[in-house]
């Protein structure tokens, strides 16, 4: 704090404001880094963390708004001007090349050369002074860079960030592919950095973590900061998570009615798959909306996908009306009355260049099948019943999915489902991508399936949305069910505070 | 249903003020938009199909232009009976391909299939376990060309490719070389045989187009190619057997080997390993000008017919004009290449 108020800001970034067709993902943010700090950039899923910082690596070019680096306002219309002012970014996935070796990765796109001949040996002699300046000079610079494990990698990329001469290094969430002694090494490197003058934004849902090695927080909430170099050490966590919380926009979730009291369709017991999740027990009653809550990475998508066969357990089992389901098939899930609406919509659920009816038929294909060939006009007329029922516009199932809205294309994948007739639905980010308007329609139309007595489970990175729409909530950590309650006996705070700060029990 | 019934009625309406009687009308024609109509027929594969058939009056013009030859109707049977060959492999690469595949194999597994079906013992059994062996061969090395992608999880270029080598091998090893004479006149009657003075080949060639067409348009088969070669990820998560599927795909291309194999063998009247070398680029550059996406999801075997004419014609007028065949397939080249670069035009201007 005292290093951090005493420096002049390295960073100045005042009511920058980022569009895009339909949503206004930063609306008037405010961020000063100073040289030399720690500063860690908070928010939930969809605050604008991650726009802000495409912003500052010239990837998008803001609407609105004012940046000042080092004194003087610019404004990067690229990726390379912010490079070559000096601020590098190491995202989540690493941008690395797995295939070249650690020199050639630290050195990549600035390779030493002479007359057009790359020169190996001082790139070597770049990446061995950079590592041992990190603190890291047992990792060998010919190794292949594919072959280290994700804490080297995470090394490699600091040291590229520095063969730059970045005076500012973005970390987008950094552990979270690492463990607690990896963690360690980083936050020795890290210090190691700041004391050098050199400042680093440092993102991450882990508080623990922001306690030990932040200066100072700034915390976004719905694209606007809500505030602005709070003492990261000092300020509670209750502050925060009431900080982060809270919506500015309220959706309108249906009313919930009474306990579902219906038999239990699906049972999953001790489901698990090694380094992703262990020891997942749920049960889920007809016409009962069960959530799974839990940050990125928590194992709430790849828990969806193994009860619907699409991996395969390597622990217990998933029964549905008390038949044991065939691990990993996904056909023998789906006759037996599962469906999933899949986290990426349009790289796993959609045939994008295909007709709307051609999307929907998909999974029933062989009930339209007369010995093998289609019946056109059954298939026709169940897939407008079904889109119809779900209210797709445009109404006409011939027009091809890419031209729909993010809302309708969920329609589209719900119709699915619809059609099948399934007992189970699985629903991974339903709401993702989808507007306003659509995500109203969609909770709605989420209960009335409900209601007809199909049983639920929803993930969801939006925790209200858990909490409105489920009956009951699993709170997940790393992996694990940490917490199971009614959804009504649940704020978000409670949530965050579960799936954020419970982390430092085990890390600590 | 319910919003069916009033949008048919609206259909309707529109036709009775328009004083047109029929009313089978799609329900998503609106008149009066000529011009969305063009770039959306442009970008459907009938458009794309149109280009092919003009290309084909245009050689058709030449070939009238150059060679007084070319319009008999001897010179057009010869044409449709050297495309009966490369055409029924075409059928087979077009279904691979739409699935999202490759088979490089077709030429010489059917070259293998005609070597194993006119072995001296083969030919012992008589014309019809010939046939049958031929098609079992091709349809077995598509069974393990499928199985191997599928359930071995090894790219399909490598698979098809390593067929392709190991096919040539066997063929040799079977023939030991030498060209094996067909003896039974059963088989070399299939060549010669011709109905309304068209020969029985192309008789074939039209029925396995025929039957292709129909897998591919028609049937749960064909609806679940294309959704396997435009996602696979997505059919698999719609529950789709995606790795079934494909094992099918394969034997149906193999299949189609093997009928080619039955075709050439009676056509020469020998079983040889040299048969249908290259034959596997042949098919796959028809497929490709025929305007089907290499990537998969995306095609129609019409178009890849066309695309099988249209370089049987010019094969053929090269012939007739007394040209080297260096030339000839420089301009082949040069058409996959104006035809690719056309397609994607023309898909970048229509969204």
């Amino acid at each position: 704090m005292t290093r951090a108020s005493s420096a002049e800001p390295l960073l100045r970034m005042r009511g920058i404001v980022k569009e895009f067709p339909g949503v206004r993902a930063l609306d008037g943010v405010d961020l000063d880094v100073a040289a030399g700090e720690v500063h860690c950039l908070l928010g939930q899923n969809g605050a604008g963390k991650s726009t802000l910082i495409k912003v500052l690596a010239g990837a998008h070019k803001p609407d609105a708004g004012e940046l000042e680096w080092d004194g003087a306002r610019v404004s990067f219309g690229s990726p390379h001007a912010a490079d070559r002012a000096g601020i590098a970014t190491i995202h989540q996935e690493l941008d690395l090349v797995p295939g070249l070796s650690v020199a050639e990765n630290v050195v990549l796109g600035h390779e030493p050369a002479r007359l057009g001949f790359t020169r190996p040996v001082g790139a070597e002699h770049i990446a061995r002074a950079l590592l041992r300046r990190l603190g890291h000079p047992e990792i060998p610079p010919r190794r292949e860079v594919g072959r280290l494990p994700a804490a080297g990698q995470q090394v490699v990329s600091l040291a590229r960030a520095l063969s730059r001469d970045a005076r500012l290094i973005v970390m987008d969430e950094p552990s979270a592919v690492l463990d607690s002694e990896e963690v360690d090494n980083l936050f020795r490197v890290v210090r190691e950095l700041t004391r050098s003058g050199v400042a680093v934004v440092y993102i991450s849902h882990r508080l623990e973590e922001i306690r030990r090695i932040g200066d100072r927080v700034t915390v976004l909430k719905d694209g606007r900061t809500v505030a602005r170099n709070l003492p990261a050490r000092d300020t509670p966590t209750a502050e925060v998570i009431r900080l982060m919380t809270g919506r500015a926009v309220e959706y309108a979730l249906p009313p919930r009615g009474p306990a579902p009291t219906g038999e239990v369709v699906l049972e999953v017991s001790g489901l698990g798959r090694r380094g992703e999740f262990a020891d997942v027990s749920f049960t889920v009653r007809a016409g009962e909306i069960v959530g799974l809550a839990g940050l990125v990475g928590s194992g709430r998508s790849e828990i969806l996908e193994t009860v619907y066969g699409g991996r395969r357990a390597s622990a217990g089992s998933v029964r549905v009306r008390g038949a044991a389901l065939r691990p990993g098939s996904v056909p023998a899930a789906v006759r037996a009355g599962l469906g999933l609406c899949p986290e990426e919509r349009k790289s796993q659920a959609l045939l994008l260049d295909e007709p709307v009816y051609r999307n929907v038929s998909l999974p029933v294909l062989s009930r339209f099948g007369r010995g093998g060939f289609m019946a056109a006009d059954a298939e026709h007329a169940s897939v407008r019943a079904a889109t119809a029922e779900l209210d797709v516009r445009p109404a006409d199932p011939s027009r091809p999915v890419r031209t729909l809205s993010g809302g309708n294309q969920q329609k589209v994948v719900l119709a699915r489902w619809l059609l099948t007739g399934c007992s189970v639905l699985l629903l991974d980010e339903p709401t993702r991508g989808v507007d306003v308007g659509a995500r109203g329609e969609i909770y709605a139309l989420i209960r009335r399936l409900a209601a007809q007595g199909v049983a639920v489970v929803l993930v969801s990175s939006d925790v209200p949305e858990v909490l409105g729409l489920a009956d009951r909530v699993l709170v997940l950590r790393d992996g694990r069910v940490v917490h199971r309650a009614p959804g009504g006996e649940l704020d978000e705070a409670r949530v965050l505070d579960l799936v954020m700060e419970g982390s430092r029990d085990e890390r600590d | 249903m319910s919003v069916t019934d009033p949008e048919r009625r609206l259909a309707a309406a529109d036709g009775s003020t328009a004083a047109e009687p029929t009313g089978a009308e799609p329900t998503g024609a609106a008149p009066g938009r000529r011009r969305p109509d063009l770039a959306r027929l442009m970008d459907s594969g009938v458009g794309r199909n149109l280009g092919l058939v003009a290309v084909l009056a245009v050689l058709c013009v030449i070939g009238v232009a150059t060679a007084d030859t070319f319009a008999t109707t001897a010179n057009l049977l010869i044409i449709m009976t050297s495309a009966s060959i490369i055409g029924v492999l075409t059928v087979g690469v077009t279904m691979v391909i739409i699935g999202g595949g490759i088979d490089l194999s077709v030429g010489k597994v059917m070259a293998l299939a005609s070597v194993w079906s006119t072995t001296v013992a083969t030919q012992s059994y008589g014309p019809v376990v010939m046939v049958i062996c031929a098609l079992a061969v091709g349809a077995g090395a598509g069974l393990v060309n499928g199985v191997l992608i599928a359930y071995g999880r090894i790219v399909p270029f490598i698979v098809t490719l390593a067929m392709l080598i190991s096919a040539q091998g066997l063929a040799e090893q079977i023939s030991g070389k030498r060209s094996q004479i067909v003896t039974d006149p059963g088989i070399a009657a299939i060549a010669s045989t011709r109905w309304l003075g068209i020969p029985l080949l192309v008789y074939l060639f039209a029925l396995v187009v025929a039957l292709g067409w129909v897998l591919l348009n028609r049937t749960t088969f064909g609806r679940r190619t294309f959704a396997i070669g435009g996602n696979p990820e997505a059919a698999r998560l719609a529950g789709l057997d995606v790795r079934r599927h494909t094992v099918l795909l394969y034997v149906v291309s193999g299949l189609c080997c093997g009928i080619a194999a039955v075709m050439i063998t009676s056509l020469t009247t020998t079983g040889s390993s040299t048969h249908g070398t290259l034959y596997e680029l042949d098919a796959i550059a028809a497929v490709i000008i025929g305007g089907t996406l290499l990537s998969g999801g995306r095609g129609t075997l019409i178009g890849s017919i066309l695309g099988v004419l249209v370089f049987t014609t010019i094969t053929n007028l090269f012939v007739l004009n007394n040209l080297a065949s260096e030339v000839q397939n420089i301009a082949k080249g040069a058409i996959i290449v104006a035809a690719v670069l056309f397609q994607s035009r023309a898909q970048r201007t229509t969204p």
